[in-house]
């Protein structure tokens, strides 16, 4: 019966997954991959504790420490805080009196939960996968249904390995033809979220299709379904293809050998039916797309890096007006101006956006041979131990180390402000994270989202500059 | 989680509408890792001065409200946030009630997942109920789920509607998961069916 009716990625993937369907039309799915991180979890292992429940599939979950740990050289020595230092020592009690497979911060596989899940081969195509974050979106690059969950949710699948759910609603994004040189997958999320708002894609789930996301790595893929929770999506993904299969190849924990020539089968059957129907259509030319910055403090609220800061008095309304006026005084901002001629305080490249071995590439080869602005600290944090070997092995580390960046340890760092890596107030910062909200890389700080490239730029001019005028090397 | 069938106790009064969940629990306290332990915090700017001491004029830091399971309040209650540490901070001072005119949606259902039953009432029923909440120890009030009746201290029965499932679920207390763990032969299945056609799915 399901076979007659053309459907989606997404619905593919849910009905693969469906246990039953319950009386009120409620669905009990089956979730293939739980990860775990400290700050979500400690509740969850609570209520099992009281109830007297073991973890159902403790082999389909994998919890790792990421959001509290320092990313430098102290962060062995023990976390300072007491708050993030318990958090800490919980999540380690309690993997194991639970028995979940864990891998600790001296381990080199260490790293940012939706950099390890890809990275590891426990993300791979065709799963539900969850975790009490909401970038869990990030995983459905790979193909597969990825999306945050909360606490009691985080319980419910350590208890069960299911999840009650309704389903979404079908969304695609198609960004056709060929992406201009110096622009990047960043600069496709943020104009897409520019375009459609963060309530854009509300209630759907995102299938990002087109010619221009085909020729996406797997990483840029990544940073693409990463932020589509920005856009208000309960998920994002991208169809499984050659790419796609090419990266799980070789991952410790993907399948091997005629197990994985199996598993490929099945993957291929998964892009959307032609003739299925999505509940709403967004198209985009790639041809269009330009290095992007957001200027105030929401993620819809970008602009080409060629504008000026928009003048509140302009808006069509008096609650826009108001809005935009808030932002433009927060972010320490003058209308008219242009967005080159703001100055930072602080480059930061890392977080689960744009932390993987790619984005560090496209940082070094704009930081080569050159040096950071006198003033500014520039910051390079790799999403995982494997990410910085794999740098240092290609030399980026001291690339990066010439030019007067700071090469870190990996976490989610400066992407939010709960570890020592902080913005001051007042602070502006060109930022390779997601969120750009008030106070989210430390109180009082001004965050503006861009591509490692450009933020890399920025660190070494002073000031946001146009990437595509600089020659990569 | 501790089934729901009858509960007689005191009612706490809270003419208040909009009470959100940042006044039912401030950011402040959310860094915990534990849902118990929250219930000193319920409140807290209404409850505690800004040197940490009680406000005598707070209902309850008064007696006999100190030992309320009941809380009567006016129209949104629990609205703001979808934070779950605010069911967890009633229950955790022993609130396994509240009666209002109307619910803010996420609070509604998050209270029933951690077993505290929330009653919808007309404005003008809970304006009686409040009356007769000031009359403090004297007069308990019964929320008997199993009959849908809030019966008054002066024997007045008035009847209430609750979603069917939900019901079910507080009577015989389970939780979501002890719901969904009814279910564990479908997915005992699913798992052998997985098991075979993805093998790689089980490492
Ligand atoms: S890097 Fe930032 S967005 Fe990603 S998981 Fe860490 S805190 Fe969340």
């Amino acid at each position: 019966m399901a076979e007659t009716r053309p459907r989606t990625l997404f619905d593919k993937i849910w009905d693969h997954h469906v246990v039953e369907t319950l009386p009120d039309g409620t669905t009990l799915l089956y979730i293939d991959r739980h990860l775990v991180h400290e700050v979500t979890s400690p509740q969850a292992f609570e209520g099992l504790r009281a109830a007297g429940r073991p973890v159902r599939r403790p082999d389909a979950t994998i919890a790792v420490v990421d959001h509290n740990i320092a990313t430098d050289s102290t962060r062995l020595s023990g976390i300072t805080d007491p708050e993030s230092r318990v958090q800490v020592e919980t999540l380690e009690q309690n993997v194991e009196a639970f028995g979940v497979p864990y891998i600790p911060l001296h381990d080199a596989r260490q790293g940012i939960v939706h950099v390890i899940g890809p990275e590891q081969g426990l993300s791979l195509p065709g799963m539900t996968i969850v975790c009490g974050d909401s970038h869990t979106s990030t995983h459905g690059a790979l193909g597969a249904l990825a999306f945050g969950i909360g606490t009691s949710e985080v319980e419910h699948v350590l208890a069960t390995q299911t999840l009650l759910q309704k389903p979404a609603r079908n969304m695609r994004v198609t960004v056709d033809g060929v992406l201009p040189p110096g622009c990047t997958a960043k600069d496709i999320v943020l104009a897409i979220i520019g375009h459609i708002g963060t309530a854009g894609g509300t209630g759907h789930v995102i299938e990002f299709a087109g010619e221009a996301i085909r020729a996406l790595d797997m990483a840029g893929r990544m940073t693409v379904c990463n932020m589509s929770i920005e856009a208000g999506a309960r998920a994002g993904m991208v169809a499984p293809d050659e790419t796609t299969f090419a990266y799980v190849r070789g991952k410790p924990h993907a399948p091997k050998g005629e197990a994985l020539e199996r598993a490929i089968a099945w993957w291929r059957t998964l892009p959307s039916d032609a003739g299925a129907t999505f509940d709403k259509e967004v198209v985009l030319r790639a041809e269009e797309i330009v290095p992007m910055v957001s200027w105030g403090t929401s993620p819809e609220d970008v602009l080409p890096v060629t504008a000026t800061v928009p003048d509140p008095a302009a808006a069509a309304d008096e609650t826009r007006r108001a809005q935009l006026q808030r932002m433009v005084d927060y972010m320490g901002l003058v209308p008219g101006q242009k967005i080159t001629d703001l100055r930072i305080d602080v480059a930061f490249i890392g977080s689960c956006t744009n932390s993987r071995i790619e984005d560090m590439r496209a940082a070094a080869a704009i930081a080569k041979g050159r040096k950071v602005a006198e003033g500014v600290r520039a910051m390079v944090v790799p999403g995982s131990g494997l990410v910085k070997l794999q740098a240092e092995a290609e030399g980026l580390d001291a690339v990066f180390r010439e030019a007067g960046f700071e090469w870190r340890e990996a976490g989610c760092s400066m992407c939010l402000g709960m570890n020592p890596d902080k913005l001051t107030p007042g602070q502006r910062c060109a930022s390779t994270s997601n969120r750009n909200f008030e106070g989210r890389q430390g109180p009082g700080g001004r965050t503006h989202l861009v591509s490692p490239a450009m933020a890399a730029a920025a660190a070494i001019a002073g000031h946001f500059v146009d990437v595509r005028e600089w020659s990569a090397q | 989680m501790t089934p729901f069938t009858t509960l007689t106790g005191i009612a706490a009064p809270l003419p208040k509408a909009n009470v959100d969940t940042d006044q039912i629990i401030p950011a402040r306290f959310l860094k915990t890792i534990r849902r118990t332990g929250l219930g000193k915090s319920l409140f807290a700017n209404f409850r505690y001065d800004e040197a940490g001491a009680e406000k005598p004029d707070f209902v309850l830091n008064q007696e006999p409200y100190r030992k309320a399971e009941i809380l009567i309040a006016f129209e949104n209650f629990g609205c703001g946030s979808s934070r779950e540490h605010a069911p967890w901070a009633l229950l955790d001072f022993g609130i396994r009630c509240v009666i209002a005119p109307d619910f803010a949606d996420i609070f509604h259902n998050n209270s029933f997942k951690n077993g505290i039953l929330p009653v919808k009432l007309p404005r003008e029923v809970c304006e009686r109920l409040m009356e007769d909440a000031r009359m403090g120890g004297n007069a308990r009030i019964t929320v008997d789920l199993e009959r849908q009746v809030v019966v008054r201290p002066n024997g007045e029965e008035i009847p209430f509607e609750v979603d069917a499932f939900r019901r079910h679920c507080l009577l015989n207390g389970l939780d979501d998961i002890g719901q969904t763990l009814q279910h564990a032969p479908a997915i005992d299945t699913h798992e052998a069916k997985l098991r075979a056609s993805q093998p790689w799915l089980f490492a």
